[in-house]
């Protein structure tokens, strides 16, 4: 082997050696920093009160608490949205100009930024509902749209295609048919979706800033949906960027990390839950 | 029977406008944004908004020429390829042709974590630990500037770039590399001369997926990059078509023109991101046709 080729093959392995270990490097940095600095910072008092301006202390909770809401009035509404796209375009749809422009339809939406769903969920809901979770919640559908929709179709495809027909064989109608033979199916396309869904809401700041706005206020279930509140990410960025109170940003911080693992580690199981069940 | 027919009819015509709903929403989005983007663009002329080369909207006589964040929005995307793609590249390859099972299945599950971190916390500790090492390194009076900026999105396209590129080389066929191989190629040589071009459709939609992540990041950058409407330079303080939507959101006033401009970068940064969906089809495309 002449030198030439001898250096290439060794610049080659070097790189993809250093590049993977950096890569892991940097994964590990990143927790371990964020944990380090904001695992001290939480407390029960930091979790279960509202920020004071009498008593100079700062809590989470309606941070918390804006963030349940919005996830879940985010995904009530998506859920169906997205499983029903989802069978439209694999059980129903013959048309395949339709089709096409669904898919790219959806494709377009996941390629959009944040930033841009921020300011037309202002000017689409926040116009009509106000500043409030629920306008917030309503952009986050439309971000999420093509992620539930995605999951579902892929898993949708894995349903065989003889239990269709042994439905229909037996008398079955159409809309029987996906009741009871192909939803049951796709139960794990619906689980990924939301919990991919679930990751995404949490993590998103920039669409939520202009719509469900960055107040600290305490809000109640029903009531909360019509008035402004920061979720956590948001929280985040306030305290971080505007009030800089590093050690309740790092607090907050440290738990999106770990809920970033939660949501990590249960994508994985329910995905190796159904495979060996399928498997079976 | 007639009474099941009209019942099935019915559910088929729910789902279709189910299925429908995707394609609305990006209507909507489009022609609000188009709506919303364009007085101001009137009212500012066309050349002097995308070409003038200062931005101040709030001043006595108001300025809006957005080259300066077109030109940083550009060189930052530009950076963080430069820095990120490399990596990326490297790893999915070794990941994808040299780890083994196990190695693979850990760097992965690490690479999907990268993934899943919120982009204020990429912009929490770029803040405390990027920016000021930029300020000893550099010696630079503020660290927070473009460069801070191209670190940390070279960081955060990672994922994407990694994970789309080892899909490409997984679908390589095994008979190209046996054949090299064969004909005495080492490993190395193989997976870098056989495998990568015969992915390089799928490694192309990775960096154009980079691009498309890198130019529409909003607070990460926020956190690290400054925000002054300067022009672009690599140590110096600087504003995203992203960040210069967002920060001048809060207090500008409905209706008015300075608003109305924000609505116009908007209109920019999604013309520019088409642009880029409608690059990554064509890769994509071209990958699913061969």
């Amino acid at each position: 082997m002449n030198n030439k080729r001898e250096i290439y093959i060794g610049f080659m392995r070097g790189a993809m050696y250093v590049c993977t270990a950096l890569t892991a490097a940097l994964v590990l940095f990143l927790f371990g920093y964020v944990l380090i600095n904001g695992i001290p910072n939480i407390s029960w008092k930091l979790l279960s009160t509202k920020p004071s301006y009498l008593t100079q202390q700062i809590g989470i909770l309606p941070d918390i608490l804006n963030t349940v809401y919005i996830v879940l009035a985010a995904l009530i509404i998506v859920l169906p949205l997205g499983v029903g796209a989802a069978i439209y375009l694999t059980e129903y749809a013959k048309n395949k100009k339709i089709v096409a422009m669904i898919e790219y339809a959806a494709e377009t939406l996941s390629g959009i930024p944040s930033i841009i769903y921020g300011l037309v969920g202002m000017l689409l809901f926040s116009n009509n509902f106000g500043t409030s979770l629920l306008s917030g919640a309503l952009t986050l559908v439309i971000m999420n749209l093509p992620t539930v929709m995605r999951t579902t179709q892929e898993s949708l495809k894995t349903v065989p295609q003889s239990y269709r027909e042994g439905a229909f064989g037996l008398g079955a109608g159409k809309w029987r048919v996906i009741r009871t033979v192909v939803l049951p199916g796709c139960v794990d396309g619906i689980i990924t979706g939301c919990i991919l869904s679930v990751g995404r809401i949490l993590g998103e700041s920039a669409a939520l800033l202009f719509t469900a706005g960055f107040a600290h206020a305490l809000n109640g279930i029903f009531t909360g949906l019509t008035s402004p509140g920061a979720t956590l990410t948001v929280a985040l960025y306030v305290y971080a960027k505007e009030e800089g109170e590093f050690g309740v940003a790092f607090a907050i911080a440290a738990i999106l990390m770990l809920l970033t693992l939660l949501i990590n580690l249960s994508a994985a199981l329910v995905g190796k839950y159904y495979a060996k069940r399928r498997s079976v | 029977m007639k009474k099941n027919r009209l019942f099935e009819n019915i559910v088929h015509s729910i789902f279709l406008i189910l299925g429908l709903i995707t394609v609305g929403c990006v209507l909507l989005i489009t022609v609000y944004l188009i709506g919303s983007g364009i007085p101001a663009i009137k009212e500012i002329g066309l050349f002097n908004f995308l070409f003038g080369k200062e931005w101040a909207s709030t001043a006595a006589e108001p300025k809006y020429g957005i080259l300066p964040f077109i030109l940083t929005s550009v060189y930052g995307t530009a950076g963080a390829i430069l820095i990120g793609v490399p990596i990326g590249f490297f790893t999915a390859v070794y990941l994808s042709k040299v780890a083994n099972k196990k190695v693979r299945a850990i760097i992965e599950a690490a690479v999907n974590l990268l993934a899943g971190i919120p982009s204020v916390v990429y912009g929490l500790v770029g803040m405390l630990v990027l920016v000021p090492a930029i300020r000893e390194i550099f010696d630079v009076l503020d660290g927070a500037s473009l460069l801070a900026a191209i670190i940390v999105l070279s960081i955060m396209i990672l994922p994407n770039i990694i994970k789309v590129s080892i899909t490409a080389l997984d679908a390589v066929p095994k008979e190209y590399e046996d054949a090299s191989l064969a004909l005495g190629a080492t490993p190395t040589e193989t997976f870098f001369k056989v495998s990568v071009p015969a992915a390089k459709s799928g490694i192309a939609a990775a960096v154009v997926l980079g691009v498309g992540r890198a130019i529409g990041e909003a607070m990460a950058v926020m956190m690290v990059a400054g925000n002054v409407a300067n022009m672009p330079s690599l140590f110096e303080s600087v504003r995203f078509l992203t960040t210069a939507v967002a920060s001048e959101m809060a207090y500008s006033s409905p209706g008015s023109l300075q608003r109305n401009a924000l609505f116009s970068i908007a209109l920019v940064l999604f013309l520019f991101i088409m642009l880029i969906n409608a690059t990554l089809n064509f890769f994509l495309k071209r990958d699913k046709e061969k």
